[in-house]
């Protein structure tokens, strides 16, 4: 990090549901949730916020659509204070996550066909083909590796790609506009030129879909949906989920194979054992909590959660770390413990905006871990090396140097 | 209790207007649960046999969209 990085990024003080020491979420964010449940908080883009903790809170707020808006949320950005309404409109369409019902629901039925657990089978054998074309590189290059740049980044990014229609040569300027659009420690203003650079970048893909649809996603959309989606809207759609599907999984890869490391016994369980593999993949989810927050939701009417008044209109973020480890929920959370993982964590979210590309994710990592782990069983960190990257809607790596 | 329950039986209700396709009951219960070409819930069973799994998928629906109701 350059010095000007360092002396920005300390101007800025993360929310407590973003801040953490490595792995572990810093140890007020449980205080709060062990104490007073719900609270006022500062965020970085200059509003307070009611940052809600429990899992049961967490749950009934993202199960309430119609209490808690998402399309209202998007709306109070200050990042969007002096856009037009028609700007506005052009900059959120197809973006699921800015959308209440019944907006929302149109969109996500579209793209549910897209994402069911067989259709996700079907996906399997490429995605163990592209995993598996990475460790061979991997291998042929030799230790160290830069596990992040090497592994954890290329696969799901390869893998969204293929899926939605997007040129894998494209894919350095694509990953580099996610990280800075992503990046809470740039001005808003900076986030937002790259937001609209992201945007242009989508509108010539769905100009080329839209004269030669293929078989991919975005090849569907404008077969299936294309008297009914707008121009911008098959923008928008292509757009976010280029961002998350790469985003969160490579994360996932990055961080978790890291906390494998660290905790050898449940590494060696994750290798030697392929029914273990499902369950371990949920344990890490929860216990990595990669996504901090769901997206900001503010309150239609008057409200309560957990006993705490919440006045209408006023911003409410769920703390998703707070709440997958909540022993309200979970015996002994602050343990990683990957044979006891199951559904019933809320690192996807919950209610109808819970992660639409879920059943990918789930299949990535459980292709991923055991291939990465199994290829090289002598895999360690290189140690003092490994970079956490805070500043970030979505918490991961930044570098991570492995040897075998 | 119900006839169902006595049987070891539960009986499983898919509100499919409220269902978003996320599939979790699928991975819990692939036996009682299945997706249409649409992504939609579909019951392959109304009333399976009580067990964890049918219990988690209820619980886990991310929508909402499943109950566990009196035959």
């Amino acid at each position: 990090m350059s010095q000007s990085d360092t002396r920005t990024r300390a101007a800025i003080e993360l929310p407590v549901y973003m801040r953490r020491n490595e792995f572990e979420p810093v140890p007020e964010l449980a205080a709060l949730r062990d104490g007073p449940r719900v609270a006022r908080v500062r965020t970085a883009f200059g509003i307070d916020v009611w940052a809600v903790t429990r899992h049961e809170d967490v749950r009934t707020v993202l199960s309430d659509a119609t209490t808690f808006s998402n399309t209202l949320g998007l709306a109070r950005m200050a990042m969007m204070d002096d856009l037009s309404d028609e700007e506005r409109a052009r900059m959120r369409a197809g973006n699921l996550l800015a959308f209440d019902p019944p907006e929302h629901t149109r969109l996500r039925r579209m793209l549910t066909p897209e994402f069911t657990i067989r259709r996700m089978r079907r996906l399997e054998p490429r995605i163990r083909e592209i995993v598996d074309e990475h460790l061979d590189v991997m291998a042929a290059k030799g230790p160290p590796s830069d596990l992040v740049a090497d592994f954890a980044l290329p696969v799901p990014s390869l893998v969204i790609c293929e899926l939605l229609g997007v040129p894998y040569a494209d894919r350095d300027a694509f990953q580099r506009r996610t990280g800075l659009l992503l990046d809470m420690s740039l001005p808003m203003a900076e986030r937002r030129r790259v937001g609209l650079e992201s945007r242009e970048y989508m509108a010539t893909l769905v100009t080329r879909a839209q004269a030669d649809p293929g078989e991919d996603l975005l090849g569907m959309l404008v077969r299936e949906h294309g008297d009914d989606l707008s121009f911008d809207e098959l923008a928008g759609i292509a757009s976010l989920l280029l961002v998350a599907g790469h985003e969160t999984t490579s994360n996932m890869l990055g961080l978790g194979t890291l906390a494998l490391l660290r905790h050898p016994d449940q590494l060696a369980i994750v290798r030697d054992d392929p029914a273990a593999v499902e369950p371990a993949v949920e344990e890490l989810l929860r216990w990595l909590s990669i996504v901090h927050s769901g997206t900001m939701k503010t309150t239609t009417v008057d409200t309560e959660i957990g006993g705490v008044a919440i006045p209408k209109g006023d911003t409410v973020m769920c703390a998703l770390p707070a709440a997958n480890r909540d022993p309200a929920s979970i015996d002994d959370p602050e343990r990683l413990d990957v044979t006891r993982g199951a559904i019933g964590h809320l690192a996807f979210g919950h209610g109808i905006h819970h992660c639409l590309g879920a059943p990918l994710a789930r299949m990535e990592m459980r292709i991923a871990f055991p291939a990465l782990l199994r290829r090289f069983p002598t895999l360690a960190e290189v140690p003092g090396a490994a970079a956490f990257r805070s500043f970030h809607v979505v918490y991961g790596m930044a570098r991570m140097e492995v040897t075998w | 209790m119900s006839a169902a329950e006595q049987d070891g039986q539960v009986h499983v209700v898919a509100d499919r207007d409220t269902c978003i396709g996320a599939g979790m009951c699928v991975m819990s219960a692939d036996d009682v649960f299945d997706q249409d070409d649409d992504g939609l819930v579909t019951l392959l069973v109304e009333d399976p046999p009580d067990s964890t799994a049918v219990h988690r998928a209820v619980a886990g629906c991310p929508s909402g969209a499943l109950r566990i109701a009196p035959r």
